[in-house]
């Protein structure tokens, strides 16, 4: 990896942006590298007034890519330079991707706005987690840079996916109606981390109900609890509000512990997922020529 | 890891058909490489600003509304100008022979119409990543005439 190349980004060429990322995700450039050649110090920018980073999580289908469409669009006019990390699964089987969230993002499209907003791809590949290890050198990289927000959008998690913790300063949880009834609401998992909650698709039947649920179940906890709002990607409404209130949304505070088990969780999976040994070790461990814990110890060493 | 190859499957112009490239895009996928779909009814620059935020090293482009002719050069033409010479761009969909020569010309690679096997697509990409100068602004006019 060239320094050029990374100097040509922060000139602001949007390729060699492109270029850089690959090579981190490549591992043919390391994130201190890059900083030193863009002169940022590296220091760990997490305060907890001013939010750098957003994950956008949630289930399959429940519409954050429409969402977050609307909402970053709504940034970008109002100034704001928004870089989008939309993270889509590879094949464990393959390594293989389709990445299609690009699809339903309209922002890039326009011609008063693009220049804005950088929209990146990415692929999980090896990690197991719905936001790869990567994904936080990455910011760090779009950060220095001098992107002012940087928006991750998950792959469709489920109840207890909860790794975009580790990477992102704010947790927004999107849901749509019909996603169970009030007991849902109350399971641990990741409503627990949300520092916002956003219910889509409130033009359909049984939005506001699981809305008034999901405020009900925060209201029987401890400490502050997340806003709940309700939106559709579709007609717009609730939209503009719903980009008011992230784009300043304090952190609830409730989980750092948890935060930081997941960003030590994270740095595990990613010295692991590094070792140059780990695919030999794979195909002992699939012949049953060694056993897990034994693997493991190797690993470590 | 090694390098993953990625590449862009689009759609340009007017044309809802799109049954094409998600088969190739599949294929891709399932081959190991990364893909990036566009969607429905690009522009030429949308594309290639997608190409270039994406830093995909190939570009497929996908028409079946009978306006190849106008729209595969002037995407090639943007790609040009926005400094993406090692960019590969391959086509496909209805594209009659008699046009074919002339895409190659302004930069195609490879032309895929219909009953290709997918098998000979990922062959395609395979030579055509290992050859250094085939790229849509490079000195190259190599271009892919079957298996």
């Amino acid at each position: 990896m060239n320094a050029d190349t990374v100097l040509a980004a922060k000139g602001g060429c949007r390729r060699s942006l492109a270029r850089t990322i690959s090579a981190l995700e490549n591992h043919t450039l390391n994130i201190d590298e890059a900083l030193s050649i863009i002169g940022d110090d590296n220091s760990s920018k997490l305060q907890e007034s001013h939010w750098e980073t957003m994950a956008i999580t949630g289930a399959p289908g429940v519409g954050k890519s429409c969402l977050v469409d609307k909402i970053i669009s709504h940034w970008a006019s109002q100034g704001k330079k928004i870089a989008l990390l939309a993270v889509d699964p590879s094949s464990s089987r393959t390594g293989g991707a389709l990445l299609g969230d690009r699809v339903r993002l309209s922002v890039v499209d326009d011609i008063m706005l693009k220049d804005m907003v950088y929209v990146r791809s990415i692929a999980t590949r090896k990690s197991s987690s719905s936001v790869p290890a990567i994904v936080s050198d990455i910011v760090k990289l779009l950060v220095a840079l001098g992107w002012d927000r940087v928006v991750i959008e998950t792959v469709g998690a489920g109840q207890s996916e909860v790794r975009c913790a580790a990477i992102a300063d704010r947790i927004v949880v999107v849901e749509g109606p019909a996603r169970g009834d009030g007991i849902q609401a109350e399971k641990a998992g990741l409503l627990e981390l949300a520092d916002a909650v956003i219910v889509n698709k409130s033009d359909m039947a049984g939005a506001r109900k699981h809305a008034d649920e999901i405020k009900e179940s925060f209201e029987l906890g401890i400490g502050q609890s997340p806003p709940v709002i309700l939106t559709s990607a579709l007609t717009g409404d609730g939209c503009l509000m719903a980009s008011d209130v992230l784009l300043n949304l304090q952190s609830t505070g409730r989980s750092s512990k948890a935060r930081w088990r997941e960003r030590l969780l994270s740095r595990l999976e990613q010295r692991i997922l590094k070792n140059p040994q780990l695919d030999s070790l794979l195909s002992s461990l699939a012949s049953g020529s060694i056993e897990l814990d034994e693997a493991l110890n190797k690993l470590n060493n | 890891m090694g390098t993953m190859i990625r590449v862009v499957v689009a759609k340009p112009g007017l044309d809802g058909h799109d049954r094409g490239a998600k088969v190739v895009a599949r294929a891709l996928r399932d081959a190991g490489h990364e893909v990036i779909y566009t969607g429905l009814r690009r522009t030429a620059s949308q594309i290639v600003e997608t190409v270039r935020d994406e830093d995909a090293s190939f570009l497929g482009l996908s028409s079946l509304s009978g306006a190849h002719s106008h729209l595969f050069p002037k995407v090639c033409e943007e790609l040009r100008n926005a400094g993406l010479n090692d960019v590969i761009v391959f086509g496909g969909g209805i594209i009659p022979t008699t046009d074919r020569q002339a895409l190659f010309s302004c930069g195609i690679k490879a032309i895929f119409g219909p009953g290709t096997s997918t098998a000979e697509i990922l062959k395609f990409i395979e030579v055509a990543i290992e050859l250094d100068d085939v790229g849509v602004g490079e000195s190259n006019d190599w271009y892919w005439q079957g298996d």
